[in-house]
């Protein structure tokens, strides 16, 4: 224990703070303490992924993000999660389980897809395995393009999602 | 079909290959030989060669190599002898091929479809050349027939495809006896993209780009290994700075999945502080990645010819530099973890596949290393420039998720010695090919040990040299069906621990 103590001290504080505005970053998290009370649940899916999305996804979870910090969590179940995040040309394999997860979900809600193949089937396009991006399977409020996308571009997505036009005109709590 | 080919015909390029014809009716006989003298089913699968013909196609490792055996078999009866009690790989191998393509094993221990799950009809074959590769009808999922246990106190726990985590989607089936599980059943083929579909008729510049995209984690591997397929095809060798920067890349490859990965294996234990501490030191090698050549994960590195960017001595240095930090600091850790008696507890004897078991079902790869496996494609069949380097292989015999640790803290250590020296040797003169030889048809094989393990790549380049047929294999369909006999007498509890440890691709068995 002493030495872990003693690891963890030595490293330090690991997060950074953003590069984006900071008066953007203010309503970001003005919107996220209204709507969520600073907590953000997401659900991720992989709908036929080559993992590369995920494992930006994962990187997320990487001390320097702070993610904790900025109110934004993964949760194991859809049925806690605000918001959905796709990965993957959605294969027809997987088309079935999306839709159950998106119905699962609670409103109000938002789905973010990740990535070219999440945006229209990139490198794989549309076939008889692929139907060619998550919009359609289920609507998207956001795209984040990419292959993978960086962790920023996907707290960046994220953030353009609740604080859409589409997220505002939903009631608000007072 | 292919009887006008001399019988063993030696591949050019940098794998030792060799191709030969082999009657259906010898193709038992020859597989039961050479499974007496240690061969290994590297992968299976089939191709179209129009009018009703069909080839079966068989890569062993041998001695010193790789045999692709090429099994013609008579027009109207696309069917073969079964090899899955030769080999035991064979079992989803061959279902999967007929799946794809409607080559059926005869005999085989198993008809369960593999990766048809509904997709296309029963009837129907994605791979045959008459097939257009668009979406059928949309059918009913079929439901999968589990294999169940009955008795007193059993029950059954149905997981996936969607995770309670974030990862690929597959299906688990545990059969358990209060927290023991007795037997999984796995059912994969969530992610099948129709990749080899896909490749067909795709140039090979393009080929590469989705190559390495075929287990994202793994794209330096995959793209090299059907790089160097193509490149015997073209019959021309790379600069030798570029094969010396790819090795390079591909040990950066391993260093920052074995990262994540020893992180994982914190967190599932519960030592959140182990997790951080090891995602800390992976971000900080992506973004070196990032400033290095503008992608955190090395895709589009590899080139046909060679790869995307050279480096400037200044790159080389500050990639020794980090060499440095992080053997200092996984180190540490690696102390940390050994001194922790809760960790140990966990690790020790959970999840484990002993020597014998590997051995009889063909456990390969990081996996295979800690339960005594002794092959390493860097060590077995070394390319330049890891015949230079004289690679140390890694290996445990203990088997469980503890040797599984102990091979990545070694093979990190071994990849930052190898980085060391890739950088000190590296050869001057350019790193890609000034221009491009004339494509031509032919066939080739790529073969190249990623982070997980070996990833082979059968090619058949057409007349304009378009792609005929491309059938890329991750090691992770070998060795997914050892993760049930893993998990077997564990606690269900475990499971995500186990798994981890093996830490197998979805999407690279699915294709
Ligand atoms: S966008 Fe790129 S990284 Fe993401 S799943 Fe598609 S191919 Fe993989």
């Amino acid at each position: 224990m002493a030495n872990i103590l003693n690891e963890i001290l030595r490293h330090g504080v690991r997060s950074e703070s953003f590069s984006w505005p900071q008066a953007d970053l203010e309503t970001w998290q003005q919107a996220l303490w209204r709507r969520f009370g600073r907590a953000l649940v997401i659900r991720h899916v992989d709908a036929g992924s080559c993992n590369g999305c995920e494992l930006e996804i994962h990187a997320l979870n990487a001390p320097q993000y702070n993610l904790t910090g900025l109110g934004l969590r993964f949760s194991a179940s859809p049925r806690h999660a605000d918001l959905l995040l796709v990965t993957g040309p959605v294969s027809r394999h997987m088309e079935e389980a999306l839709r159950r997860t998106y119905a699962a979900l609670p409103e109000p809600r938002w789905v973010v897809a990740v990535g070219d193949c999440g945006r229209d089937g990139g490198v794989f396009g549309k076939s008889y395995a692929c139907l060619g991006g998550v919009s359609q399977v289920i609507p998207v409020d956001v795209v984040v393009g990419g292959c993978p996308p960086t962790p920023l571009q996907l707290l960046e997505g994220i953030w353009r999602a609740v604080t859409s036009a589409r997220g505002s005109i939903l009631p608000q709590p007072e | 079909m292919t009887t006008s080919m001399p019988l063993v015909r030696t591949l050019s390029g940098v794998v030792p290959a060799w191709q030969e014809t082999v009657s259906r009716e010898d193709l038992r006989t020859l597989c039961l030989t050479q499974k007496e003298r240690g061969a290994r089913l590297v992968s299976l699968w089939g191709s179209d060669e129009g009018e009703e013909n069909f080839d079966l196609h068989l890569a062993l490792a041998v001695q010193g190599g790789l045999r692709w055996l090429r099994v013609p078999l008579p027009p109207h009866d696309p069917s073969y002898p079964a090899l899955d009690d030769v080999f035991a790989n064979a079992n989803r191998l061959q279902r999967a091929t007929h799946d794809l393509l409607g080559l059926l094993a005869q005999g085989a221990a198993e008809g369960r479809p593999w990766l048809r799950h509904g997709a296309w009809p029963v009837d129907r074959f994605p791979l045959r050349k008459g097939e257009d590769g668009q979406a059928y009808p949309l059918l009913e999922q079929e439901p999968y027939p589990f294999v169940t246990v009955s008795g007193q106190g059993v029950h059954e726990i149905p997981v996936g495809p969607v995770h309670a985590g974030i990862i690929e989607p597959g299906h688990f089936r545990f059969s358990v006896v209060g927290e023991r599980v007795l037997r999984l059943d796995t059912q994969l083929g969530y992610t099948h993209k129709g990749i080899e579909k896909r490749a067909e008729s795709l140039a090979p510049t393009e080929l590469i780009h989705l190559a390495g995209r075929v287990s994202g984690d793994s794209t330096v591997a995959g793209a090299w290994a059907t790089a160097q397929a193509v490149e015997s095809i073209l019959g021309r060798q790379v600069p030798e700075r570029a094969e010396w920067l790819r090795a390079l890349w591909l040990e950066r490859e391993r260093l920052v999945n074995h990262l994540g990965d020893l992180g994982y294996l914190c967190n599932d234990v519960g030592l959140s502080a182990g997790f951080s501490l090891f995602w800390a030191l992976k971000e900080t090698a992506l973004r070196t990645h990032e400033s290095l050549v503008g992608h955190r994960y090395l895709y589009d590195q590899i080139l046909l010819g060679g790869v995307a960017q050279g480096l400037t001595v200044r790159d080389c240095q500050s990639l020794q530099a980090e060499c440095a930090t992080l053997e200092r600091e996984v180190h540490r850790l690696q102390d940390l973890l050994q001194e922790h008696a809760g960790v140990q507890d966990r690790y020790l004897n959970t999840g484990r596949v002993t020597p014998e078991l590997a051995a009889r079902l063909g456990l390969v790869g990081l996996a295979g290393r800690a339960s005594a496996q002794a092959w390493d494609l860097r060590v077995s069949c070394p390319t330049v420039p890891y015949a230079q380097a004289e690679v140390r292989m890694a290996t445990r015999a203990q088997g469980d998720v503890a040797a599984r640790v102990a091979v990545r803290f070694d093979e990190v250590f071994e990849s930052l010695r190898l980085i060391r020296y890739f950088i000190e040797h590296l050869p001057s003169g350019p790193s890609l090919w000034d221009a491009f030889p004339p494509l031509r048809a032919g066939v080739g094989v790529g073969w190249v040990e990623g982070w997980r393990g070996e990833v082979f790549v059968a090619l058949e380049l057409g007349a304009q040299g378009q792609v005929r047929r491309w059938h890329p294999e991750d090691v992770s369909m070998s060795n997914w069906p050892i993760l049930e006999h893993a998990v077997q007498g564990n606690i269900v509890p475990d499971f995500p621990l186990i798994n981890k440890s093996f830490n197998l691709s979805y999407s690279g068995q699915d294709g």
